[in-house]
């Protein structure tokens, strides 16, 4: 019981990152391999205003929010968008955004190395038990799981009952018809993309909390986010939060129960599993 | 029996000369020069035998570290018990049959769930390999003693970027390279026309994971001493990536024109600014995908096509395009 509660708790802020990463790769169509380094800059800058300026994580992720919406809108605009203009086709693109993205993952790592060195950092916040059925857990955990429960209904909100949410959602499905229906496809996809950057930004601050993290850890959560997208069905939102409720319970559960050095291996055996049973995702419908 | 064609037997011919000529090194230089020598001719040969399955197939693989460290750690376990040759034959094994596992999972799906795999790739076997040394042998290393020399390590690795340079022509000749090229024109094409595109690509990725494991198992005896760190370290799969796609990768030997000046920038780069490579690495990688798409060789295979064109309009004569054109 323990096991899956602390799962699901950890489950709650993976769902976030890797909404961030569905809306880059479903909508935008940018396989982001940076998207791990959007998280640990958030982990940093949420570090930096609460250790220097003592401002509250859960305050920090309003202000970095729109920063890594911005800088993610200069990201597509600057340096994705010649390469979705040079592509011929998606497969192209796909090839094409993996290497940017991973030079890009390379040089954000760089930098942060630069400056904070491969030291690993934390913080005390609400570093306190809180009992669920009788059992104490961190209270920062509950409190970055309310808080990613927050997010994710806004954005399903967002994307489900408003003009620019439905609009994100048709570019999802397909770019060429989006456009017969007077949808600025160039926009909207660079709107998705800073969006997910936002989303993961959000993700990284709330993991802050309650994780020790340094400069070159974002290729690891890349990995995981990518594996929870791919196990929820690219650009499928429901699917991705379940999908990360899965990967957190069974993770956690690896770790207690047998190794902590295995939880990526644990994360590799959902995948294969996916990969081999249900490659649409596991609430995706076969394709034609 | 085969028939070759005047230009192949002349690249065939200058291929001979040319190994015969970097066989000679070890003989006039030791130290510092042949050191940097076998780091070339291992990335020389990593980068050959990964082009050899991503370049047709255009499917970037991330995963050169992974069997690397397989072949690695097929001889620091086998030292005591197996003869060398033995050993490589096993690491080769081992990472062909690693290779055949992402491949059967992984290949018959769309390309990007391969990519997303093999990132991982490397990461998992370190971690299950150190998993195992905790646990049922209590420690985190091994030690690899043998006789052999830097001088060998470098004739090794040669001979293993001829075979490697061999196996790519023959398949390239055979009814698979044919396959393989139909398949990274136009997949769906390739399928209609009744090519078992998994299956090629399978068969392909196994034969570059095999010699990527060669070259891990040969430079085992550098180490002395092997843990999971150093032999899985993913930053060799990056590189071996950054210097293929460099050099370019339409051609086999494309990568060795990017390994050369590469390997020669890192030395200096760790050498004087340790901390910068991540910085150094991810600027080159973007000034490839934005400047190089096709590398250097591409380059200047474009380059020259207009040189020719160009030629071809002074002198008079209508370019082949032309002339199709009005045939049309």
């Amino acid at each position: 019981m323990q096991i899956i509660v602390t799962g699901a708790l950890l489950g709650g802020t993976y769902a976030l990152i890797a909404l961030g990463l569905t809306l880059q790769y479903g909508a935008a169509r940018i396989m982001n391999l940076a998207n791990g380094e959007t998280l640990v800059a958030a982990c940093f800058v949420a570090f930096w205003l609460f250790t220097a300026m003592g401002v509250n994580p859960l305050l920090g992720m309003v202000l970095i929010a729109p920063v890594a919406f911005a800088l993610n809108w200069l990201i597509y605009a600057w340096l994705l968008r010649p390469l979705v203009r040079r592509a011929k086709n998606r497969g192209m693109l796909e090839v094409d955004s993996i290497l940017a993205t991973f030079g890009l993952l390379f040089l954000l790592q760089g930098l942060m190395l630069l400056g904070f060195g491969g030291a690993y950092f934390s913080y005390k916040f609400l570093a306190e038990p809180f009992l669920i059925l009788g059992e104490p857990y961190g209270l920062n955990r509950v409190v970055a799981f309310v808080a990613a429960v927050i997010v994710a209904s806004l954005l399903y909100l967002f994307l489900y009952h408003t003009r620019q949410g439905t609009a994100v959602r048709a570019v999802a499905v397909d770019p060429a018809s989006s456009r017969l229906v007077a949808i600025d496809v160039a926009r909207t996809a660079a709107f998705a993309f800073a969006l997910g950057g936002a989303l993961t930004a959000c993700g990284g601050t709330l993991l802050s909390t309650f994780y020790t993290f340094n400069a070159s850890m974002g290729v690891i959560f890349t990995m995981k986010a990518l594996i929870i997208v791919i196990m929820g069905g690219v650009g499928d939102v429901r699917g991705a939060t379940l999908a990360a409720l899965i990967l957190g319970v069974t993770e956690t559960a690896v770790a207690s129960l047998i190794d902590p050095g295995l939880t990526l291996a644990a994360n590799y055996a959902l995948f294969v599993l996916v990969l081999l049973f249900r490659p649409q995702g596991i609430l995706g419908r076969a394709s034609a | 029996m085969m028939r070759l064609r005047r230009d192949e037997l002349m690249v065939a011919g200058g291929g001979i000369a040319a190994i015969a000529l970097l066989s000679l090194l070890p003989l006039f230089s030791d130290g510092f020069v042949l050191s940097f020598g076998v780091n070339l001719m291992l990335y020389v040969a990593m980068c050959t035998a990964w082009t050899l399955f991503s370049g047709p197939t255009r499917l970037v693989s991330l995963a050169s570290a992974g069997f690397f460290g397989v072949g690695t750690y097929s001889v620091a376990l086998g030292l005591d018990f197996l003869p060398f040759p033995v050993l490589i034959a096993i690491a080769a094994f081992v990472s062909a049959a690693l290779a055949g596992l992402v491949g059967a999972a992984t290949l018959r799906l769309s390309g990007v769930y391969f990519v997303i795999f093999t990132l991982g790739l490397a990461e998992l076997i370190r971690q299950v390999v150190a998993w195992s040394q905790s646990r049922f042998a209590h420690k985190m290393g091994l030690y690899v003693f043998t006789d052999f020399t830097e001088r060998d390590l470098y004739w090794m690795l040669l001979a293993l970027t001829t075979l490697v340079f061999g196996v790519g022509w023959l398949i390239n000749r055979s009814r698979l390279g044919f396959a393989l090229r139909i398949i990274g024109d136009d997949e769906t094409v390739a399928r209609h026309v009744g090519i078992a595109t998994a299956r090629a690509k399978i068969v392909l990725f196994m034969a570059s994971g095999a010699f990527l494991g060669i070259a891990g198992a040969i430079v085992a005896p550098r180490y002395a001493y092997i843990e999971p760190q150093a032999a899985f370290n993913p930053m060799i799969s990056f590189l071996v990536v950054i210097m293929a796609l460099l050099g370019g990768t339409r051609r086999l030997w494309g990568p060795l024109v990017g390994v050369i000046p590469f390997t020669i920038v890192m030395e200096f780069i760790t050498a004087r600014f340790p901390n910068h490579s991540s910085v150094v690495i991810g600027i080159t990688f973007l000034a490839i995908v934005y400047l190089l798409p096709d590398g250097i060789t591409g380059r200047i295979e474009g380059l020259r096509d207009r040189i020719r064109h160009r030629a071809a309009a002074r002198n008079g004569i209508e370019a082949p395009e032309a002339i199709e054109e009005k045939a049309a």
